[in-house]
């Protein structure tokens, strides 16, 4: 029987004030699988990310990760230095503005390779290598491996930000809305490319995004939230091919048939 | 063989959409259907268009959801309800022991005809040499012109996306095998090779469920036919 990598028990989160971000979430996801969260804005999709990834401590309910390996654990009851060694280890979350998962005015490599020396790695030429080596495996050209990432373009940021979390080899990332704000064509390019690497790399994922194309790509079950609850979860080509929930069926039925 | 080995029971299965959008409309599609497919066996499903045959081989797929019943496939010798197990197990099913040939090509944008067949192939466990090989084996026979090999299936013709979708769903030895309309726009020599193609997996013992309109090629790797048109449910 295969071990879970992320439980979710029950999980909620209000804030200050009372808003309620969302409410009762529970699931388990296994090495390698892809879980798609969709919903419209104030869905409470984000929140949960939030959540689930150690940023957002949830007011009800338990979120635990296998450690290391070592079994599960409930994330917020990790001590501050195991938290940190885990987002640098075995964690990678894919911002949707890569400027918030990037360091502006340090280089394209050294935004890859500082991940590798935050876990320890020390011999210069190596370290270079192995960015080069991802720099090139998210297409971004050797020639611009030394610049500023605010030299870049959208598309290009948010390969860098990829290669910059895939460098660590996680186990598990958290990509949230990871093509929002880019150019048709460019999301094209970055959604073939995450769809490679996930499947190469065997690595789980949890996506949040509005864009049930992305989902469709990328994801093998489906999470349909709405007013912070979940309201149906399956196989992500049934959700959207047969769903059932009354805002799934509006969900699906607002995009145009491509 | 003497014993006939059991590889799908549908047990009184039932399948409604409700359109939530058009005031919680109800469209029946059919009611307590039951019927068993063994190895080796080929069962046609027939009934005038709209009597829910493709509805049935969906819900078979687990693309969806029945409304009542249960679909028990044997997944690794065991016997598995693949409309209720949890979602990991249905991917594991469509893995390893039900292929499905869809009627529309939907597959994956802009991956090359050679890729998306041998990926199927990977994905059981080959080495991508060897699902290349097996892949451009299957491409062969099914006649579709080598310089297609490389490109995305989005721009064939209905033909040319035909036999990719059935390479597809042929290239790994699943135990059952699911195919809407597999000759639907070959012509006649396509055609026939992929009859034969479908023979061969019959004879290797695949449980197959087809829907097929063309009685020619039918009756040729038909056992028996089940009306679905009888289980209409009234509305």
């Amino acid at each position: 029987m295969m071990k879970a990598l992320l439980e979710a028990e029950s999980v909620g989160h209000s804030y200050p004030g009372g808003q309620l971000g969302c409410e009762d979430v529970s699931f388990r996801l296994y090495p390698g699988e892809v879980l798609g969260v969709v919903g419209e804005s104030g869905s409470g999709k984000s929140t949960l990310l939030g959540c689930l990834s150690g940023m957002l401590e949830p007011s009800n309910g338990i979120v635990r990760f296998d450690v290391g390996g070592q079994g599960l654990r409930d994330v917020f009851s990790l001590s501050e230095p195991e938290r940190r060694l885990l987002m640098r280890t075995d964690w990678g979350i894919v911002r949707q503005n890569p400027r918030d998962g990037l360091r502006m005015n340090v280089s394209a490599g050294g935004n890859v390779g500082e991940r590798l020396m935050a876990v320890g790695a020390r011999n210069y030429g190596n370290i270079r290598n192995e960015a080069l080596d991802w720099l090139t495996r998210v297409e971004i050209p050797s020639s611009r491996v030394d610049d500023l990432p605010r030299t870049f373009s959208g598309g290009m940021q948010q390969r860098v930000q990829i290669a910059r979390i895939l460098v660590s080899k996680p186990r598990l990332i958290f990509m949230d809305e990871p093509t929002g704000g880019l150019d048709v064509s460019v999301q094209a390019r970055l959604l073939d490319l995450l769809r490679g690497l996930v499947r190469d790399l065997g690595v789980a994922a949890v996506v949040v995004t509005h864009d049930l194309a992305v989902v469709r790509l990328l994801s093998d079950r489906l999470m349909v939230m709405r007013q912070g609850r979940v309201v149906e979860t399956g196989l992500t080509d049934q959700v959207l091919d047969d769903p059932q929930h009354p805002y799934s069926q509006l969900l699906v039925s607002s995009v145009l048939q491509a | 063989m003497t014993q006939k080995s059991l590889m799908l029971q549908v047990r009184n299965l039932r399948k409604t959409f409700t359109l939530h959008g058009r005031g919680g409309v109800q469209l029946p599609v059919f009611n307590d259907i039951s019927f068993e497919v063994s190895a080796g066996e080929c069962v046609a499903l027939i009934g005038s268009s709209g009597s829910g045959k493709s509805t049935l081989l969906r819900s078979l797929y687990a693309n969806y959801l029945p409304s009542a019943g249960e679909i028990l496939v044997k997944h690794h010798g065991e016997w598995v309800d693949i409309a209720s197990v949890e979602a990991r197990t249905k991917l594991e099913i469509r893995r390893e022991t039900i292929g499905y040939v869809s009627q529309f090509l939907r597959v994956i944008p802009r991956i090359s005809s050679i890729d998306l067949i041998s990926e199927v192939a990977i994905s059981g466990g080959m080495s991508s040499e060897i699902a290349i090989e097996v892949s451009s084996a299957l491409l062969r026979r099914l006649n579709l012109p080598e310089h297609l090999w490389n490109v995305p299936p989005a721009t064939f013709s209905g033909g040319e996306q035909q036999r990719v979708n059935i390479a597809m769903g042929l290239v790994r030895p699943y135990p059952i095998l699911l195919l809407d309309e597999p000759t639907a726009s070959l012509d006649a020599s396509n055609r026939e090779s992929a009859i034969e193609l479908i023979l061969e997996a019959k004879s290797r013992g695949a449980a197959i469920i087809a829907i097929c309109h063309d009685e020619t090629a039918r009756d040729r790797f038909a056992d028996r036919l089940f009306d679905v048109s009888q289980f209409k449910a009234a509305a």
